[in-house]
Parts: C-alpha cells; sequence; structure tokens
C-alpha cells in the first residue's frame, strides 16, 4: 500500500484519524478481548475529537478496524438519521472517505448505540457498540478493585441477590435494557444500554461485537457463535418486552418499537426503532394504520422515506 | 403539535454556522487575536495548558478563543489536539530548585535562605472593581524595576528534609518509565507518578473543592505552605540518536509543596509529610488545592483511616478529569429513547399491577 493510502479524503489526518501505532495499540486489545469473551480489557484511550460519553469507545474501535472497502453503517436508537449518529458517520466518512450505508445488509461494518438491528447479522459483518458503562456490576459495587475480583473468582452472588430483590419487591426483574448477560458460561458482562428485546439477538450471532467504553478505557468481545445467557432463574425465565400494537408506519410486529408523541392531549404512535428495517418493509409495500397519518405531518415523506 | 425531532445533516450544519456568528458577536467590534488573549488573559491560558495537558501558549488562547472563553471547552479542544501529536519520549525531571523565581513564599518560616519573593499576586489586592480598566486609553502602568533574587534558594521542604524532618520521596523504580496518562488507562491501586498527574490536569474546582473539604475535618491533614514558587524551569531531554542531554526550552510553572503534620504509625517515625502540587504558568490555587489532594491520597500508604472522599484514591482520580465529566453528564443530552421506552414500559406495568391488587396503597 503506498503512503498515500494512508491519508483522509483532506489530508489533515490519518487514515481514519488514529495514527497507525495506537490502531495497532487497540487492534492488539481487540485479540485479547475476543480471546476472553466478555472480559473486559484495558487499553490506552485516546482522546477523540468527539465528547467522552458521545461514542468515543465505538468510534476508536471502528477506526482501528476500518478499511478502505468496508461499508459503513452507524446508528443511534436504531435510526441512521439522529443527529449523533450522523456526526458520527460525517466524521468517518471526512477522515477515511469510506463507503457509508443505510442498509443493514449492505454494510461491512456496523456501529450501533443502544440497539441491534432486527435483521438478522451475517458472518462478513462487525458490530460495534458503544458503551458507557462497561462495568455490570457498577451499580452494586463502584470499585474497580473490587470488581476486578469479583470477575476474576465468579464471585456473581451479588448480581444475583439483586434480581432476587427485584422479584420478591415487584414480582419480576425491572431491569429493562442494560440487561446483564453471561457470556460463554464464564464472564457476567454488559450488553450496553441495549433494550433487553435485543439481548437473545447476541447469543451465537454470526457476526463479530466488538464493544468499547472510551471514556472507562475497557474493549471488550463477543466473538460469532457465542453462547450468551441472559441472567434469570429456573421458575422466572428471562422474558423480552412484548408490544401489543404493530408498527404504525410498517405494521412489523415483533420488532422493538419507539412511542411517538403526535400532539399534547395524548395522542401517539408506535413505530420501529430499526429505521432502516421499517424503511425497507415500507418500499416492499408493507402499510401499517397511521402510515398516511405519519406522512401528513411530515414523519416519513411520501415515498416512504424515514 | 408535537412533532418528532428528526436529526440530520442540515441542522447540524446550521447550528455550526450559529455558533461561528456568536462567536464572532457585534461586527462593529475589532475581532479578538490569539496574542490578546495570550497577553491579557494568561491565567486563563495557564488554566488550559494545565489541564489541557500541553504546555503551548498559543495553541491555549486559540482554544480559549474558538470556545468563547468556556474553559472546560478550550480544554477539550486542547486534549484532542495534543493526542495527536507524536510522542518522543520523557524529558529529565524539571528541577524547580534551578528555578529562575518570580515569586517565592513560605508560610513556614519568617525568613529562608533567599528570602521571601512576592513578586505578581492578586493576595493584597482589595477586590475592588478597576473602573479605570473600563477604559480603552489608560496610561501605560509600569512595575517597578525588579531587584535581582538570591540565585541560591533552597527549597524550604529540602532544607527539612536535611534535617531528616521530612518523608523522603522515592522513586520505586527508578528505571521505569514514568506512568503517562495520555497513553495509559488509569489503574487502582495508583502509584504516586499516575496520582499527580491525574491531579496535575484535574479540574481546578474539583480540586480545589476536596482540597477545601480537608480543611473542613473530611480527611484532615494539618497543612503548612512549605513554599510555593513560580518561575521559569528549563525542560532537559535526551535524544536517543545524540545519547546526551540537551535543554529544548523554558515553561512557566508553579509549585507548592505543603508540610503536613504526622504523628507515625507502625513501622513509621514521626516526620513531616509532604502534600505536592504543580501547575503550567501561574496556578497557585491549584496548586494548593492539588497539593492538599496529594497528601489526602497518601493516608492508605501512611497507615491512616480512609474515611472521608479525598482519601479514596478511585473517587478522586476516576471524577477529576473535566473532559471526562463534562462529556459524559453532556451525553444525557444524546436520545435515549430506546432506554426510556424501556423504563416507560415497565412503569405502566408496574403502575396496572399496583391498581389491580387490593390492599395496597394506590387501591385504597
Amino acid at each position: 500500500m503506498n503512503s498515500q493510502a494512508f491519508h483522509s479524503v483532506d489530508g489533515t489526518y490519518n487514515f481514519a484519524y488514529l495514527d497507525e501505532q495506537t490502531k495497532r495499540m487497540i487492534r492488539r486489545t481487540l485479540l485479547k478481548a475476543i480471546a476472553v469473551p466478555g472480559y473486559q480489557v484495558p487499553f490506552g484511550g485516546r482522546e477523540m475529537p468527539m465528547a467522552y460519553g458521545w461514542g468515543t469507545g465505538g468510534i476508536q474501535i471502528t477506526a482501528s478496524i476500518i478499511g478502505k472497502d468496508d461499508t459503513l453503517k452507524v446508528i443511534d436508537q436504531g435510526a441512521d438519521d439522529t443527529t449523533n449518529a450522523v456526526s458520527i458517520r460525517r466524521f468517518f466518512q471526512r477522515v477515511s472517505g469510506v463507503k457509508t450505508t443505510e442498509e443493514t445488509q449492505k454494510a461491512t461494518l456496523i456501529q450501533t448505540r443502544h440497539r441491534i438491528p432486527e435483521k438478522q447479522l451475517t458472518e462478513n459483518q462487525i458490530l460495534v457498540y458503544q458503551v458507557p458503562q462497561p462495568e455490570p456490576l457498577w451499580k452494586l459495587e463502584p470499585r474497580e478493585v473490587e470488581t476486578r475480583k469479583l470477575h476474576a473468582y465468579s464471585e456473581y452472588g451479588l448480581m444475583h441477590v439483586k434480581l432476587y430483590e427485584d422479584i420478591s419487591r415487584h414480582g419480576e426483574i425491572i431491569t429493562t435494557y442494560d440487561y446483564p448477560v453471561e457470556v460463554n458460561a464464564r464472564h457476567i458482562m454488559s450488553p450496553s444500554p441495549i433494550p433487553k428485546f435485543d439481548n437473545p439477538k447476541m447469543a451465537m450471532m454470526p457476526a463479530l461485537q466488538l464493544f468499547g467504553a472510551g471514556r472507562e478505557k475497557r474493549i471488550y468481545a463477543i466473538p460469532p457463535y457465542t453462547r450468551v445467557r441472559s441472567l434469570d432463574f429456573d421458575d422466572h425465565p428471562f422474558e423480552i418486552q412484548r408490544f401489543e400494537d404493530p408498527c404504525a408506519l410498517c405494521g412489523a410486529e415483533g420488532v422493538f418499537l419507539d412511542e411517538v408523541i403526535l400532539d399534547d392531549k395524548g395522542d401517539h404512535m408506535f413505530v420501529c426503532s430499526d429505521s432502516d428495517h421499517c424503511r425497507e418493509r415500507r418500499a416492499a409495500g408493507h402499510a401499517g394504520h397511521r402510515a398516511s397519518d405519519a406522512a401528513s405531518i411530515g414523519f416519513v415523506s411520501s415515498e416512504g422515506e424515514a | 403539535m408535537y412533532v418528532a425531532t428528526k436529526g440530520g445533516e442540515a441542522a447540524i450544519e446550521a447550528t455550526h454556522g450559529l455558533i461561528a456568528e456568536e462567536r464572532r458577536g457585534d461586527t462593529s467590534v475589532p475581532e479578538l487575536a490569539i496574542d490578546q488573549v495570550r497577553n491579557q488573559l494568561g491565567r486563563a491560558v495557564d488554566r488550559v495548558m494545565t489541564e489541557g495537558s500541553l504546555y503551548d501558549p498559543d495553541l491555549a488562547a486559540l482554544a480559549i478563543k474558538q470556545a468563547q472563553g468556556d474553559m472546560v471547552e478550550a480544554i477539550f479542544l486542547l486534549r484532542a489536539f495534543r493526542t495527536t501529536l507524536p510522542r518522543f519520549g520523557a524529558t529529565q525531571p524539571i528541577d524547580t530548585s534551578k528555578m529562575i523565581i518570580r515569586r517565592r513564599i513560605s508560610a513556614a518560616f519568617k525568613d529562608v535562605p533567599g528570602g521571601q519573593i512576592l513578586g505578581p499576586t492578586y493576595d493584597y489586592t482589595h477586590r475592588l472593581l478597576d473602573f479605570g480598566l473600563a477604559k480603552s486609553d489608560q496610561a501605560e502602568r509600569v512595575a517597578p524595576e525588579a531587584t535581582a533574587t538570591d540565585p541560591t534558594m533552597p527549597r524550604v521542604t529540602d532544607i527539612l528534609g536535611a534535617q531528616g524532618l521530612m518523608q523522603a520521596e522515592t522513586r520505586s523504580e527508578p528505571e521505569a518509565e514514568p506512568f503517562d496518562l495520555g497513553r495509559q488507562p488509569m489503574s487502582f491501586p495508583a502509584d504516586r507518578d499516575q496520582r499527580l498527574q491525574n491531579l496535575f490536569r484535574g479540574d481546578e474546582g474539583f480540586v480545589l473543592a476536596l482540597g477545601y473539604a480537608t480543611q473542613r475535618g473530611y480527611g484532615r491533614n494539618h497543612p503548612f505552605v512549605g513554599e510555593i514558587r513560580m518561575g521559569f524551569v528549563e525542560v532537559v531531554f535526551t535524544p536517543p540518536e545524540l545519547g546526551f542531554p540537551i535543554s529544548i526550552g523554558t515553561i512557566e510553572v508553579t509549585e507548592c509543596q505543603m508540610i503536613n503534620q504526622f504523628q507515625g504509625a507502625k513501622g513509621i517515625e514521626p516526620m513531616f509529610t509532604r502534600g505536592y502540587g504543580l501547575a503550567f504558568g501561574q496556578s497557585e490555587r491549584k496548586t494548593m488545592a492539588m497539593a492538599l489532594v496529594d497528601r489526602a491520597l497518601k493516608a492508605s500508604e501512611l497507615g491512616e483511616d480512609r474515611d472521608h472522599p479525598p482519601q479514596d484514591e478511585e473517587f478522586v482520580l476516576a471524577h477529576s478529569d473535566n473532559v471526562e465529566a463534562a462529556g459524559f453528564v453532556s451525553h444525557l443530552k444524546l436520545p435515549h429513547y430506546v432506554d426510556f421506552q424501556s423504563e416507560l414500559s415497565m412503569l405502566r406495568g408496574l403502575r396496572a399491577d399496583a391498581l389491580k391488587t387490593p390492599g395496597q396503597e394506590a387501591a385504597e
């Protein structure tokens, strides 16, 4: 590869922003993370030109593994058009010049915050999660010196007690997002704040899953086809959220829906959180019961583009 | 009618235009020049360099201008730039005993070899707004001619150290490269190099509040200002290809060494202990606060009780960085509607159950 190939589109920064030494350090961290699924590997996270808490961990992973032939998709809350997803996508367009897409199946690399796409991912794809708090035990024990020991000894009684207390108090486990999982029958891991609806998609996923926490400087991973179990009890099995109504725009069922408030009198509708999934269904001729209303208020354009 | 916000490239472009316009302000007022910021807002430049962890007054001034005077934003800009710079290596430790001194005071002794030098300080100004400064045509203000200072000005803590009264600071591994927070993740328990780097970069307000708390009993450590010195020190670096040390420049720093009582503990004789503070430029408040917190964080190695937040290294070091803190607080502005939807459904479910169950408060 000639040296020209390493430069960003506008020539100001290295290809994909990070210098090659830093990328190599992060790739080594990733290899270690993949070798010990669910284990949080500390890494020398760098200060990025975006704020901590705004996806710097995911951005550093993406920057370290992206190549010129990749096609990148960035979503936040399942949607490609949320402001921070737009901002991160533009960043990579500027510093790497790679192709970007909103279509899940066309992407080779998907950076996400808070969702896993509805469409089944493949072996040719990598899913990069942005993680605010990598430590699943942090609400129970804020000290890292302690949590490191708890992980080392698989001493996860605290977590089970917490879930049990939920059941005794509320009749069910009240954690609805960032629901803890056990990876490869060893480490308890934070799936990042995805809704528990998405947890089952992590198990035996053909795509590689990488997790980056920039502020906390931790990376972890789930290799393809790895066992991932959401914590539960025999008499209180894990359950995902269910929605009574289908998507108001495309009529999809069995997908995660966002509630959209339509006026100040309580009118609302539920629509797909995964905007690409919804767009694709509408393009294929599916229509939900509010599809025409949504077009009239400009929520979706008449061509069906969200 | 409310319409769901759809983000987009156009909105982002527009907001960039808006901040550029806001920054420039009224175009009938002359634009602020970088050298004006550097020369006339020097303490702001010093803080941005210290917490931005990069000694470059011009870039710090640029960051302050670009951030419209928002210090935490300016610090962030400088940090983000710093991370793109290549790292050549570590310099020799700066030697503050050889400082070209502009200010030097000790509160522990009435007089010290080399004397007390007041230098530039706001300490004895009466905090009356100087309306003369509001006029642009003010007469030039001339400082009195500086008198030559004694070239040998030993550090007060070294004088006590020579008598065996002051806790000696030892490098645990003299050969090891110093910890580099810019390259390595924080790890606990933290060695002192990591702690001091963290406090150096730490938010002045946060470190000040913690230092203040120690004075009010939350981790009291009986401090005396052994010495504060401010001035210029040489930076010496040995390039591997040359193999001998060369001076690569001079930087302005402030150093504060606090002397703290210590009654002794099992295996440690009674002695004075040290709290150390250092910052770029003239940053006296920061260095004093840092010295208080540094001493508080020595509680565990001195066998003292650790009952208060300033003595708790994970609490202090993990929360001192304002770039991290501001980022994580501000990320709450990002959409969280997927999580919120999950919580909303859960809450509706719990409320429905509560209303159905007889004998519960909600049903009565």
